[in-house]
């Protein structure tokens, strides 16, 4: 049996090594992620985003927690940013959920950026559709730590949530472009700190002015720590699904797939660093370069 | 081309881990994608992890002195997950006289105190990075 099919019956292992090659684009990763592709858009797929330090990973071990209550199994793909100069990383998020690793209802898979900007992995997409071809109920992808600008996961997941702090900025920074359009649901984590309330209260208003929507994204205070608020967070994401177009977001990923896989194939068919960048020393400006290279490898430009 | 990866844990009752932290970065810095689960694992959840985040090691930082039954526990757990190629290292203040038996149990290697991170880099390189090329 091929990979696919062994992760497709549930396998862990071998949903681990696929996502492994998949992310590293090595062994029959095309043969084995064709037959994932076709057994996915039955889970419901979850982003958590928000700044380095606000509580995502926390706010993940805590949804976790109330999906196993009610019986959910669930997949989790972790992503923390990989080393820009070493090429290497620390991905620590499961220490915030180290109480569910001998649970078999939970699969938990840490996930480097690998140099891909927007909050996630050009393979996080890929590691979510093998979680759903496992026949995962609940997929939560936690993003880096982002600021204002990186947010892949607002059009991929079906509800995406944006975490924020107490106190992080005044009313102004969350009019910035970013922030209000990217959440379907807006929790204030550590709302025991001082401020909380003023921080509710700042993003209700900000999203007030905002332009008429039909779903109007709600601000849930938690403390995730002590699993506070986590309810009326599930009855938020559970409400928000009725005004999701799932098909829509199941679409956003599979583009994301194709646009990665391409990218990569167009890159690795025609590049070759070292010989672009001998061309680029001696002739100098990087357009005519570029599309000399494409041409000469029979590229329109 | 693959990437390495490599789980650091701390099993048992201690609470240090800044050996841990210490390997965990030096071997980021070479490169390589460590996944840290933090204080206070069972064997179990250890090799669970390790399953899932489908590593090429596991390197094991002890100080408590309960070496010799978790790292049997860790390399017997794997056995029976047909897991064994996982390649399972440790660290720690662990006596000279208890190592024989613990490389026997399955464990690659064992640093004592005094260990340069640069030993630890070549160890990946030599054990695992040769083998996944």
């Amino acid at each position: 049996m091929s990979l696919a099919d062994r992760a497709i019956a549930g396998e862990v292992r071998a949903a681990a090594r696929l996502m492994r090659i998949a992310d590293d684009r090595t062994g029959d990763y095309i043969q084995e992620m064709v037959k994932i592709w076709a057994h996915t858009g039955h889970a419901r797929i979850i982003g958590i985003t928000g700044a380095p330090g606000s509580g995502k990973s926390t706010l993940t071990d805590a949804l976790i927690t109330h999906y196993r209550s009610l019986g959910k199994s669930v997949g989790v793909a972790a992503v923390d940013p990989s080393s820009p100069f070493s090429g290497g990383a620390i991905l620590g998020d499961r220490i915030r959920m180290a109480t569910h690793a001998n649970d078999e209802g939970v699969f938990i898979r840490s996930v480097a950026t690998r140099g891909h900007l927007g909050g996630l992995s050009v393979s996080a997409m890929d590691i979510a559709a093998i979680f759903d071809a496992m026949g995962k109920d609940i997929i939560i992808i936690e993003t880096v730590g982002v600021g204002q600008d990186e947010v892949d996961i607002s059009s991929l997941a079906d509800t995406c949530i944006v975490v924020v702090m107490p106190g992080a900025g005044d009313d102004i920074q969350a009019i910035k472009a970013g922030i209000l359009e990217v959440a379907d649901i807006f929790v204030v984590n550590k709302a025991d700190r001082d401020g909380a309330d003023r921080t509710a209260r700042d993003l209700k208003t900000m999203l007030e002015l905002g332009a008429k929507r039909v779903w109007m994204p709600p601000v849930v205070k938690t403390i995730a720590l002590k699993k506070s608020g986590i309810e009326e967070l599930a009855e938020g994401i559970a409400l928000h699904s009725n005004y999701s177009d799932n098909e829509d977001k199941h679409f956003a990923r599979l583009y994301h797939a194709a646009l990665g896989l391409l990218k990569d194939r167009l890159v690795n068919s025609c590049f070759t660093p070292d010989r672009f960048r001998e061309l680029l020393k001696t002739q100098g400006d990087p357009y005519s370069v570029t599309i000399k290279w494409l041409k000469n490898h029979g590229l329109e430009a | 081309m693959g990437k390495v990866r490599i789980l650091i844990a701390k099993p048992g009752l201690d609470g240090h881990d800044r050996g841990a932290k210490v390997v965990a970065r030096s071997l980021r810095d070479a490169g390589f994608e460590v996944i840290y689960t933090g204080l206070r694992q069972t064997p179990e959840a250890i090799v669970n992890t390790a399953i899932q985040e489908d590593v090429d090691a596991i390197g094991i930082s002890i100080l408590s002195g309960a070496h010799n039954t978790v790292f049997p526990a860790i390399t017997g757990l794997l056995k029976e997950k047909g897991a064994s190629d996982i390649v399972v290292f440790g660290g720690g203040v662990i006596p000279d006289e208890d190592i024989p038996f613990l490389l026997e149990s399955g464990v690659a290697i064992i640093f004592t105190p005094g260990t340069s991170t640069e030993d630890v880099i070549k160890f990946v390189n030599e054990k695992i990075t040769a083998k996944i090329h």
